[in-house]
């Protein structure tokens, strides 16, 4: 079902990329796409973590909250660059990753990097060790909202 | 007409947030808080340059393929900055860190 679904995306990803509505060039980018697929499932890399198909609805919503993060951290920084004097409070702090899967681990130490003022140092043992910018950004990610707000797919071990 | 301002708008607030990015990795004190503003320079700036761009473009795949300029930008760079502080850290770099005192002279 996943390598099906796959197959689909990537067929399309050709098309969208290519542009390309011939006969003879659609079978080619068939070919090229079940080829990709061929050697993806060989390699054993089609499953839950590479191609967290049932998470993307979440995941979407995730986004739309992560972008408004980052402007929000962006525009941050941009103020404590532009201040006179000094502006940054520089920290070092220790937070658990709450999350069960790897995947989501992964996803939040991303978007914790992704967010401008704060990035992830070291994920290791549950634990993670982010450098902040200021103080107010470390305190911020201590109250776990982005942490909560993460899709966690404990149950699809598949 | 309006899409070209909000183009323009888009792509000149992207030049400025670089500028500013740029402003910041010589002003701050450490190779950490560096990582930071240059932090700045790779979401918003590039995410503003390429939604100008993808607005001159209109609904066409070029735009799509902005959009996936934009979407790997998203996923690699996080893992690019993690490596680098992450390196620098077991490099045994120290950052800077401002003593809790919290009062603003220094």
């Amino acid at each position: 079902m996943r390598t099906i679904i796959t197959a689909v995306l990537i067929f399309a990803f050709w098309l969208l990329l290519s542009g390309h509505t011939e006969p003879l060039l659609i079978v080619l980018g068939v070919i090229s796409s079940l080829l990709t697929i061929f050697l993806a499932s060989r390699m054993k890399v089609i499953d839950g973590e590479s191609y967290p198909i049932e998470m993307l609805p979440r995941l979407f919503k995730y986004y739309f909250f992560l972008a408004k993060e980052i402007v929000l951290a962006n525009l941050d920084v941009i103020k404590r660059i532009l201040k006179p004097g000094k502006s940054i409070s520089p920290k070092v702090i220790r937070l658990p990753a709450k999350k069960h899967s790897d995947l989501s681990k992964v996803i939040y130490a991303n978007s914790i990097t992704l967010t401008p003022g704060t990035v992830t140092m070291d994920l290791a043992n549950n634990e993670l060790q982010i450098h902040a910018l200021a103080e107010e950004a470390a305190d911020d990610l201590a109250m776990g909202r982005m942490a909560d707000t993460i899709p966690d797919d404990e149950k699809s071990a598949s | 007409m309006i899409v070209e301002v909000l183009s323009w708008t888009c792509l000149l607030a992207g030049g400025l947030l670089g500028i500013i990015g740029g402003i910041g990795m010589h002003r701050f004190p450490d190779f950490y808080t560096r990582l930071h503003a240059a932090g700045t320079t790779d979401t918003l700036c590039a995410a503003l340059f390429l939604l100008g761009l993808g607005l001159q473009a209109g609904l066409t795949l070029a735009s799509f393929k902005l959009f996936l300029i934009f979407a790997f930008i998203f996923f690699t760079s996080p893992t690019a900055s993690h490596s680098l502080a992450n390196a620098a850290m077991l490099g045994g770099l120290k950052p800077k860190l401002s003593n809790s005192g919290s009062s603003s002279n220094d």
